[in-house]
């Protein structure tokens, strides 16, 4: 049974990150760089983390699966960032940001680290806007902000559509700084392919150069993993090709506990899929509700006609009719699932039927053509190169995907896993955004990780470990570590004839598309947890590897992220299963109102579910952190 | 504009430049790829003839990718002698199979430039392009040090084009559409959008012999004005400010040897 100690500290929620950061042990600056700590992935968390960490005088080593650490995903966030800087006067603050990111989450985040994210939010936007970050700018030259779903104040900074791609330039000139200076060693086109413990210590990882196909072993005196979400479970989602759960999957066979995996972000508003061939789905940004209108026809019959020629009371408005309140800006998971009623009632638009109409005839004729065009040109010119259609002309075709995961490994108040010496930035753990996230939270959270958490947090667990005192990378430990690693990748390129790695993703994601998507119950959870073992053992049977593990072989680094990504969806779906309730992104059609919202279960399911490995072929435990909420009341999320 | 919308599947051969290794021999091979459907993107074409080739037991055709949205830079082909092939302001994995017809040969390569040396197949080393970087491509600001955002206002005009300018996405197709593999337009965008802050005029000078110092030392060539660079980049970013960077080298190297130096800069407190 692993120990889960969340570490929160006493006192009221707004002074507890000024008390701990007060309270928690330090490294004296010429001990410093006597510590090495190994940062693996560089997005936006894991390249603000590097370059902080070695700014204090750390020494760090950076690695990153890509050829560049500016190719991270973080790269392809559109629409912002948000933070409480109330720069619009329009009654914003710590607490509303803070309880606006609570509620979003539908209670299900741990109070003390979502209110110290708000907290360091307003240093992220002077952090960023002193490295030259080109943010959307007023005219008296003042930062200019813009709203975001689940939010009635305007608190979302942005640099046109590319915010995540700014922010992330911002990091990896940061980081690129740092390697010129020689306080970062740099491993491009390295990926992490186990973690090593001594004495139950994270103290190294085994790598394999993708380039060269070289086998090598890293010590150091801690590890941070800072390596995204595993959304590419369902093969299908707006995650880049290469994003992968390996890393973190990895970790959890070693005895780190993997938090909430089955909250799952479909975000609203993606493009439909076209065709059995496609390799990924493209988002448009969340930032389009400010001004478009989504609608589906109310008659079924009038679903294959042309837009323009459904009159506008044949239309319907469905969230500004659901939700008044919050209409085309509510939360991302209520839209997805309305999106997804309305298809399954038969009214969804286009070939498929699995679209809507997200529509931006009356903000043209509001602002003008060339209005639109400055707010969203670029987003527009995406959907043309993708659809062949002018959304200046007929309205964008939309339709939910697989965007964002909540889930992930299980830290406490100062980012470490269960396991000492382990540390998760960013999306790769599961902390500040309950059962679902908001929009514009993302880049805040990965950015608070690595420029104000974690280079306060690594030192109160450096400071208890002498300096000098980590292993050498040929311990034994890491001679086994490598061993393992050697033998997995052999049996992958054993395989002398057999099918192509892509073919089990699409079945994996289709297992996990119908059972485990937008909705689920237990019947169809039951049915996926027969089939991803078959699925699993059909892989490992027939997987056909070609060419050799000694050179770059791309073949080989995908089979080896789907067969993580086979066994975590099991897992996923068996937490699906087990939380009999509904909240945020995990609706299960047995809880849910009359209305159709989700029907949470504070009294049974108040806690976060960290799930602990127990060996191949052995059921994984179920570790519980009960969620105490303090200070703010749980109750039911109303947009309406 | 609203393009061809037709669905009818097409046929295409491929004529792929194949390379085993930094050092080995390459050369173009064939393969035909057949009853495609023209919204495939062409990333998404070479899945399907990967996957074929994995099938038969060869080895797939290795190419850069990852967001497949135009943003990361990874995706990297000259398509028909074109870096990032047919269309204006879009990279590799944005190019559709509509902008090709039925029986095209379509001829793909890496990226050609001296300093950016073909790993394997369709796959270059572009890390020369983070060398420049790290000789002076960033503002110096500690975490937790900055001002208040808001205290240092910038006319809504210079953050405009500094945006123009940071939609770079490091892919090279600059480097590999310039007959003299020069860098220019990569080292001038970021120079460019640093140099239009207020918060960057500290290390301005300091950035621009930087980063020009670098580019020419890893082997990238001048620039003399043909602006096939902009022409190629998927961000279509202006030849303009190479003139801009032009002119702060120029004045930076002036400065610089005429400039008083304290003699105890760099020195310890």
């Amino acid at each position: 049974m692993a120990k889960l100690e969340s570490k929160v500290p006493s006192g009221p929620l707004a002074d507890k990150w000024r008390k701990h950061k007060a309270e928690i042990k330090l490294v004296n600056p010429a001990n410093k760089r006597k510590y090495d700590i190994i940062v693996v992935g560089a997005g936006l968390a894991g390249s603000s983390a590097a370059a902080t960490l070695a700014e204090l005088g750390y020494k760090v080593k950076s690695f990153v699966f890509h050829d560049s650490p500016r190719r991270a995903h973080s790269i392809a966030a559109q629409g912002g960032i948000n933070a409480a800087k109330n720069y619009q006067n329009d009654g914003d603050s710590v607490h509303r940001l803070f309880y606006d990111t609570l509620k979003g989450g539908d209670y299900r985040s741990r109070e003390a680290n979502v209110h110290r994210l708000a907290e360091v939010s307003v240093n992220i936007i002077d952090q960023c806007a002193a490295q030259g970050v080109p943010f959307a700018r007023e005219y008296g030259g003042l930062l200019a902000n813009r709203s975001f779903g689940g939010a009635q104040v305007s608190r979302t900074f942005y640099a046109r559509g590319q915010t995540g791609q700014q922010l992330l330039l911002g990091a990896y000139s940061a980081l690129s700084r740092m390697v010129g200076a020689g306080a970062v060693e740099l491993h491009t086109n390295s990926e992490m392919l186990d973690l090593v413990l001594v004495d139950g210590h994270a103290k190294g990882i085994i790598v394999r150069d993708l380039i060269t196909g070289e086998i090598q072993r890293h010590a150091a005196d801690a590890v941070i993993l800072a390596t995204g979400g595993y959304g590419n479970v369902f093969n299908l989602s707006t995650y880049a090709r290469g994003s992968n759960a390996s890393a973190i999957w990895r970790a959890y066979k070693r005895g780190a506990c993997l938090a909430n995996p089955c909250y799952t972000q479909i975000h609203p508003t993606c493009i439909p899929v076209s065709g059995d061939y496609q390799s990924k789905l493209t988002l448009m940004s969340e930032s389009l509700r400010n001004d478009g209108r989504i609608w589906v026809p109310k008659k079924k019959e009038d679903r294959l006609k042309e837009p323009g020629a459904i009159a506008e009371v044949d239309r319907d408005y469905y969230l500004e009719r659901m939700y008044p309140a919050f209409g085309n800006l509510c939360p991302r998971d209520i839209a997805s699932r309305a999106a997804k009623r309305v298809c399954d009632e038969g009214r969804g638009v286009g070939e498929t039927g699995l679209g809507v109409y997200l529509d931006f005839a009356d903000a043209i004729r509001r602002l003008g053509e060339n209005g639109v065009r400055e707010r969203y040109g670029n987003l527009f010119d995406i959907y043309r190169e993708i659809t062949a259609e002018s959304a200046y002309q007929v309205p964008m075709r939309i339709y939910p995907a697989v965007h964002y995961t909540m889930g992930g490994l299980w830290v406490d108040y100062n980012l470490m896993s269960n396991i000492p010496g382990l540390f998760v930035l960013g999306e790769a753990n599961f902390s500040d955004h309950g059962a679902n996230r908001l929009g514009a939270s993302a880049l805040m959270q990965g950015l608070a990780d690595g420029y104000f958490v974690i280079p306060y947090t690594i030192g109160d667990y450096l400071a208890s470990h002498k300096p000098g005192s980590r292993p050498s990378p040929d311990a034994p430990e890491f001679m086994a570590a490598e061993a393992g690693v050697r033998a997995l990748n052999a049996r992958l390129l054993a395989n002398k004839t057999g099918v192509p790695v892509d073919h089990f993703h699409k079945r994996l994601g289709k297992i996990m598309w119908e059972h485990c998507g937008m909705a689920r119950n237990a019947a169809s959870l039951r049915k996926a947890l027969q089939e991803i073992p078959k699925l699993r053992e059909e892989f490992w049977a027939t997987v056909k590897v070609p060419g050799s593990g000694a050179t770059l072989n791309q073949s080989l680094e995908r089979a080896g992220r789907v067969a993580d990504f086979i066994e975590l969806g099991e897992l996923l779906c068996l937490d699906a299963l087990t939380r009999e309730e509904s909240c945020g992104g995990h609706f299960r059609e047995e809880h849910q109102f009359p209305d159709g919202e989700c029907k949470r279960d504070d009294e049974n399911f108040a806690f976060v579910s960290a799930w602990e490995f127990q060996g191949e072929g052995k059921a994984p435990l179920l570790n519980k952190e009960p969620l105490n909420y303090e200070f703010v009341k749980m109750s039911v999320r109303n947009y309406k | 504009m609203v393009a061809d919308n037709s669905s009818t599947p097409l046929s295409v051969t491929l004529r792929v430049w194949r390379q085993a290794g930094p050092d080995q021999p390459g050369k173009f091979v064939d393969y035909p790829a057949k009853d495609l459907s023209p919204h495939m993107s062409f990333l998404e074409m070479l899945d399907v003839v990967n996957d074929e080739l994995t099938t038969k037991g060869e080895e797939p055709i290795a190419f850069a990718h990852d967001c497949r949205e135009g943003i990361c830079g990874t995706c990297s082909c000259t398509i028909n002698g074109k870096p990032h092939g047919p269309g204006r302001g879009v990279a590799t994995c944005q190019v559709y199979m509509r902008s090709f017809r039925d029986g095209d040969v379509i001829v793909v390569e890496p990226f050609q430039a001296q300093p950016f040396p073909v790993i394997k197949d369709l796959v270059t080393d572009r890390s020369a392009f983070d060398k420049i970087m790290q000789a002076g491509g960033f503002i110096t600001v500690r975490a937790g040090s900055a001002p208040d955002a808001n205290s240092i206002p910038v006319p809504k005009e210079d953050a405009d084009l500094a945006m123009d300018a940071a939609a770079c996405i490091g892919c090279g197709a600059c480097v590999a559409a310039c007959k003299n593999a020069s860098a220019m337009l990569f080292v001038a965008a970021k120079v460019s959008q640093l140099g239009l802050f207020p918060q960057g005029q500290p290390e301005r000078d300091k950035r621009v012999l930087a980063m020009v110092g670098t580019m020419d030392s890893l082997g990238f060539g001048n620039c003399t004005n043909q602006y096939e660079c902009s022409a190629a980049c998927p961000k279509t970013i202006s030849h303009d400010f190479i003139a801009r960077m032009n002119r702060d080298y120029l004045a930076a190297s002036f400065r610089h040897a005429f400039k008083p130096a304290s003699a105890s800069t760099g020195g310890a407190g």
